[in-house]
Parts: structure tokens; C-alpha cells; sequence
């Protein structure tokens, strides 16, 4: 079998909280994926890359739900959930301590999603129309 | 110039936005819905660490933006596949697939061997075309 020095297998690991954050991932999963007990992978992380696996990962998540902050309407709830985590007053908590305001007042920091999201004008234009526009100019065509 | 966004016709844009981020594993670059515009919802992907490309899902609209006769048409023509391909790239393509298929995905092509690489295609689930291509190095 082909040798791999042990900063591959952490690789794979921190490549695996990269690609799935969303799901519901854990420390021992990735310890799993990098082949090594979960207290060996968390100690070999933090020497590999400087931070324990779960802060990665975590940081991961946050940076994500920050970027759908910013750019969707999506409740906090929401998007809680859509990058893995499944308690919000942890996630709460955890945003705060990272960046140093809760999500909400983070999101109220920047221009409305709609505003940020660059609908382009062809869209605005042919969108914008109102629906109805029988103005009664129809109803006078043929006559007099 | 660079290509910065491109369209593609969803028949729900919630089914496509589960499909494309939790099966394909693109994430969202934006989602809002405009409500002076009818609701109209500009919800765009990409594959992570590619954040200046996104791709559009965009719902068929109704009346007065296309008139029911032309948003049959357009349905029509994407469920028979015919409305647009996004052509993927990976670096392992046979690991990609096995991942894809272990998420549930059903493939129209198996992993094969073409003169620019290994190329596979599937389906989302309005009908849409995808192909996933590993490509030989000297057409990377």
C-alpha cells in the first residue's frame, strides 16, 4: 500500500468539513475520515493546521451562514439549518463570539439581500410590468 | 469580458435549490424574492471556491411576462432535456460519480472515455442536462 504522510489523511479530513459542512458533521466523523482515534486527529489537526478540527469546522459553518446573511432573505433559522447546525441559540452565540455581533445585527450591517443580489434590469423590466394594463383603450377601438 | 452568470429553466426552483446544494453540493450565492416584481426569485448557485460564476434557477414565469402557450413550450422543451446543459469539471471523475450516486443521484451516463478525458452526464430534476468531465491534462 502506498505511503502517506499523516498531513494527507488530515487533509481529507479538513477537505471533508470544506465539502459537508451542511450535513450534520461531526469531529469524530472526520477523525474517521482521516483514519486516526479522535484524540490523535484533533491534536494532529491543531499541529497541522493551527486550530482544533472542531474550530475549523465551526468557522467553516459560520463563514457560510454569514456569506447567506448577507445575500439572501432567508430567516436566521433557515440558514442556521442549512449549514448544519441545529440549535440557534448556539449558533447565536457562536456568530457572536466570532465576528462580535449577533446575526441579525450583522445582516442589518450591510444592504438589503435585494438590493446586493443584482436582479439585472432585463429582469426588472419585464417583471416590473403590471399585470393588468387593459385601461379601457381596447374598449374603444373599431368605433367612431 | 467574463461570464459572470448563466440562466437555466427550473420547474421549482425549491426542488432544484435542495438539488443543487445538497446533492451536487453547490451553495447559494444568492436568494431573494422581490415582491414588487410579483414575487420574482433571483436564487443563484455555484460550486464552492468558484463564487464569480453562478448559475440562475429560474422559475418558468406566468402571464404578463410569458404567456401560457410559451410557458408550455419552454416546460415542455425542458422536460424532454432540450432547454440547456451545464457542463462540469472535476478532477477525479469516477470518485465524483460514486459520491454523486451515494447522494442518490441517477447518472444517463456512466464514466467514459472520450478524447478530452472522462466524461458522465445525469439529470436534475426538471430535466436539465449536466455533464461531469474529468478532463485529460492537456485540455485543462
Amino acid at each position: 500500500m502506498e505511503y502517506l504522510p499523516t498531513t494527507r489523511h488530515l487533509l481529507r479530513a479538513k477537505d471533508l468539513a470544506d465539502a459537508r459542512y451542511a450535513e450534520p458533521l461531526t469531529v469524530s466523523e472526520m477523525a474517521r475520515a482521516a483514519g486516526l482515534s479522535r484524540a490523535h486527529f484533533s491534536r494532529e489537526f491543531r499541529r497541522a493546521f493551527g486550530e482544533p478540527p472542531h474550530t475549523y469546522l465551526l468557522t467553516r459553518r459560520l463563514e457560510r451562514a454569514a456569506a447567506l446573511l448577507r445575500n439572501t432573505d432567508w430567516q436566521v433559522l433557515e440558514i442556521c439549518l442549512s449549514v448544519g447546525l441545529t440549535s440557534v441559540g448556539s449558533f447565536t452565540s457562536s456568530f457572536k463570539s466570532a465576528y462580535g455581533i449577533s446575526p441579525t445585527v450583522y445582516r442589518a450591517a450591510f444592504p438589503p439581500a435585494t438590493e446586493r443580489a443584482m436582479v439585472p434590469l432585463c429582469v426588472q423590466r419585464i417583471y416590473g410590468r403590471p399585470k393588468h394594463s387593459t385601461f379601457g383603450e381596447d374598449r374603444g377601438s373599431g368605433r367612431g | 469580458m467574463k461570464i459572470s452568470t448563466a440562466q437555466l429553466w427550473v420547474h421549482d426552483q425549491d426542488e432544484a435549490l435542495a438539488f443543487y446544494t445538497e446533492k451536487l453540493g453547490m451553495e447559494v450565492r444568492s436568494d431573494v424574492t422581490v415582491p414588487e416584481f410579483g414575487d420574482f426569485r433571483w436564487l443563484t448557485v455555484s460550486p464552492p471556491g468558484q463564487e464569480d460564476v453562478a448559475i440562475v434557477l429560474m422559475a418558468i414565469p406566468g402571464a404578463p411576462v410569458m404567456d401560457d402557450a410559451t410557458a408550455g413550450q419552454v416546460e415542455d422543451l425542458m422536460s424532454k432535456g432540450f432547454a440547456g446543459t451545464v457542463f462540469l469539471t472535476t478532477d477525479d471523475v469516477k470518485a465524483s460519480v460514486e459520491e454523486l450516486k451515494g447522494r442518490g443521484l441517477e447518472f444517463t451516463q456512466e464514466p467514459q472515455e472520450v478524447p478530452y478525458g472522462i466524461d458522465s452526464a445525469f439529470r436534475d430534476p426538471s430535466g436539465n442536462n449536466l455533464r461531469l468531465t474529468e478532463l485529460r491534462g492537456d485540455f485543462g
